[in-house]
């Protein structure tokens, strides 16, 4: 297959035009113009409707509008602009609308910097707005995988009717890799909820709204059950060189290849280590971690926050093994030497 | 086989294209490939500078903190990473900016007085692939055909003499290194 | 004997009776805006969004496919849904909170596009479904709940005229402000709307009526009198007329 070098967000932005989407509206902010402008660039020529809103907020409702309609839709942006669209993500969730974001992830809090993090694990995995409800969050370690996943998210968006995240960062988002793309025909139909007019039929309605509480409750039973069969078909995770691994590094995202490389490090040193790299954060792998448990006499969680994925790995584990943790913030990149040597240092080794 | 280069200069000196264009080069031969750039405030007109892996082994971290060669092209990059470059690597010094020695004995010293030669060649905003050649000559990262190509398909759409420059400082480059 | 149909429930409302209060002009501006989706035969291929506020149920009293979008944000939905299909025509049914308030950036820059969507957009000084707080279109000296002292320049600024801030904008095809007091009033405003849809349908740019309206329940007072309040102080702060048309006049 035919490989084109690209930078992570545009390899995104080629992903979703070939997974059909045809429409995209965003707001610019670093460290992910570059993704607005490729579609700008490009949405044209395969005849798409690209518009750069006003405003996040009002982006993310255009995103609400689009794919109530029945269309794939996707729109990216960075940690304060993800802020924004939380208020309309939390409707597009409850209104079982299909949409792909892709947040690249930069430091914060608040007005913070442009570098890499992965600060906004919390607020992607939790819920992020208001009431019950849960994105599907996919967090690629390299630019094929951006791509990849990128296609894959349209798929389990409509087959969701749910919101899916791209957990993306300032590091993949500019990094440069080889790409391929797979080739393959886009069908999807929406035609079965969406509003195309009341044509020979009752009219239908998109909403987040019920102000009954019963039945606003049956809504939101609803969205339960589809949560748990997320949660039963969609988790997607990593091992490396886990088999005889008796020292577990856990980590996502481009932090997950930094921890590729202290896995190498350590196997040279004769170190029993492995990685184990979740690539959906929600539906996260409780259970497939949780093995981990027994056989390992230490789990270290590494990633750019301050240690917001380790919640998840202290669920999944239960104390049943020694957990460290060892984190960047703000937009600092832990060096795989780094890590390496605080892993020594946890082991007793020089 | 794992080079991890760190291409450093002022921003306007085509550090970041010298990077993409050996990137391009490793890709071309099957390797395994990564780019990245510094980015931010600092590429407003003081040092910028990209990493790049170039491996037979797909590359898990991208962001090298000791690499297997620098290349400088200016003072500022001489002082920041010449202290990282991995014992017995190779460090690159465009020593028509450059008017000072580095202080390492454990790694190869490699002198190119780049602008002078682009400039000779009669444009001195080649003076980036005239390093990028004496680097590929030196290192064999990737062979010199697959940089052709590599700035071919870069410069693709633009003028031909352009390209016939570029190839021409690349040729220059690894000349003046031995090649 | 032969029976001539000469007047009937518009087909693009709903059955479900209203569920305003006594003296409210949602429900005239409703069965205005259904009349004319019926004349211009769209009522197959047109979209309600309806906005938070009152009218949060608007999309249930419409025979049509409808959303509600988040408060203030309805002209960003009904941009996405026109973008992402231009075959449909969409209108968003605002308050002035809605559109004047929180979604003030929306409204200037969906009308500043020329999106091809329509807005109908009430104006009736205050916020009904909270229960009587002041809008960005109550006028000075009115009390309400959050201006219990009368509402002043000096603490609240002036009230919001959103028409004449929106007939700068050039992607504006058919401005109008008018009311529903009087039989001739809901004659010309049936007219208006008419055009601010046909702004869409003719690829004219964005069209927007607004209605001033009244609210009893919030201003205290019964449906006549409200509507003569109507007619001696919200006129006069917000003088009627058209802005903006280029439609111009059907032959």
């Amino acid at each position: 297959m035919k490989k084109l070098m690209m930078k992570g967000v545009e390899a995104i932005g080629e992903g979703a035009i070939r997974a059909g989407c045809r429409n995209y509206f965003g707001y610019p902010i670093t460290p992910q113009s570059e993704l607005t402008e490729y579609m700008a660039r490009r949405l044209p020529e395969v005849g798409g409707s690209f518009l750069q809103a006003e405003s996040e907020i009002a982006a993310v409702n255009m995103i609400y509008g689009a794919s109530s309609v029945g269309k794939r839709v996707m729109t990216s942006t960075s940690s304060p602009g993800f802020s924004l669209m939380q208020e309309g993500i939390s409707y597009i969730a409850c209104a079982q609308l299909p949409a792909v974001f892709v947040n690249v992830v930069r430091g914060g809090p608040g007005l913070g910097d442009i570098q890499p993090s992965q600060g906004d694990y919390f607020q992607a995995t939790k819920g992020g707005g208001h009431g019950d409800y849960r994105l599907i969050v996919l967090s690629p370690s390299t630019v094929q995988e951006a791509t990849d996943l990128t296609m894959l998210a349209f798929d389990m968006a409509d087959r969701y009717r749910n919101p899916v995240l791209i957990f993306a960062d300032g590091l993949l988002g500019q990094m440069m890799e080889p790409v391929s793309f797979e080739e393959k025909e886009v069908t999807y139909d929406n035609s079965a909820w969406a509003l195309t007019g009341a044509k020979g039929r009752s009219p239908r309605q998109v909403t987040s709204f019920n102000i009954d509480p019963y039945g606003l409750e049956k809504m939101n039973m609803e969205l339960q059950k589809k949560y748990r069969q997320i949660e039963a078909n969609e988790i997607r995770y990593e091992e490396y060189r886990t088999e005889d691994a008796d020292v577990l590094i856990v980590a996502h995202g481009t932090v997950g290849r930094i921890a590729k490389s202290v896995v190498k490090m350590a196997r040279e040193e004769g170190i029993k280590a492995g990685l184990f790299r979740p690539i959906t954060l929600y539906p996260f792998a409780y259970e497939a971690l949780s093995n981990y448990g027994e056989k390992t006499k230490l789990v270290l969680t590494v990633e750019m926050s301050s240690g917001q994925m380790l919640e998840d790995v202290k669920l999944s584990l239960c104390n049943k093994t020694r957990i460290e943790f060892y984190g960047r913030m703000a937009g600092v990149v832990p060096t795989p030497e780094e890590v390496f040597a605080y892993l020594k240092s946890l082991i007793g080794r020089q | 086989m794992i080079h991890s280069i760190i291409f450093a200069g002022f921003g306007g000196q085509g550090v970041m294209l010298m990077g993409q264009v050996l990137a391009q080069a490793g890709m071309n031969e099957d390797k395994y490939v990564t780019w990245f750039p510094s980015y931010g405030p600092e590429m407003r007109g003081g040092t910028a500078n990209c990493t790049v892996v170039v491996s037979d082994e797909p590359v898990a971290s991208p962001v090298v903190e000791m690499p297997t060669e620098v290349v400088a092209m200016n003072i500022p990059s001489l002082l920041k990473f010449e202290p990282k470059v991995k014992k017995d690597g190779f460090l690159f010094i465009n020593t028509s900016v450059v008017d000072r020695k580095p202080q390492r004995k454990d790694i190869r010293i490699i002198e190119l007085p780049a602008n002078e030669i682009a400039e000779n060649l009669g444009n001195v905003k080649i003076a980036n692939m005239v390093m990028l050649g004496g680097f590929v000559q030196v290192t064999k990262c990737v062979s010199i055909d697959s940089v052709i190509e590599a700035m071919r398909y870069k410069l693709s759409g633009k003028n031909s003499d352009l390209l016939e420059l570029n190839m021409k400082a690349i040729f220059e480059g690894a000349k003046h290194v031995g090649g | 004997m032969e029976y001539n149909v000469i007047y009937k429930m518009p087909d693009a409302l709903s059955k479900k009776p209203f569920t305003y209060c006594p003296g409210c002009h949602h429900g005239i501006v409703h069965r205005l805006v259904a009349e004319v989706i019926d004349e211009l035969g769209i009522r197959e291929k047109t979209i309600i969004v309806a906005p938070v506020g009152c009218s949060v149920f608007a999309y249930e009293f419409f025979n049509l496919d409808g959303t509600v979008a988040p408060h203030g944000r309805a002209t960003a939905v009904a941009t996405g849904m026109k973008r992402a299909n231009p075959d449909l025509v969409v209108f968003t049914y605002q308050g002035d909170g809605d559109l004047a308030a929180i979604g003030t950036a929306e409204t200037i820059h969906t009308a500043n596009r020329g999106e091809r969507v329509t807005t109908i957009f009430i104006n009736n000084a205050i916020y009904g479904m909270t229960g009587g707080q002041m809008a960005p279109t109550t006028l000075l000296g009115m009390k309400t709940t959050t201006s219990p002292y009368g509402r002043s320049p000096e603490r609240e600024g002036y009230p919001v005229h959103v028409c004449e801030i929106l007939k700068e904008l050039k992607g504006v095809a058919f401005l109008a402000r008018t009311k529903v007091t009087t039989p001739k009033d809901v004659l010309t405003t049936k007219k208006y709307i008419k055009k601010a849809f046909l702004a869409q349908i003719k690829n004219l740019g964005y069209g927007l009526v607004e209605v001033l309206s009244t609210c009893p329940t919030n201003w205290g007072v019964p449906p006549i009198k409200a509507m003569q309040w109507l007619e001696h102080n919200m006129v006069v702060e917000y003088p009627l007329g058209v802005f903006v048309d280029k439609v111009g006049e059907d032959k």
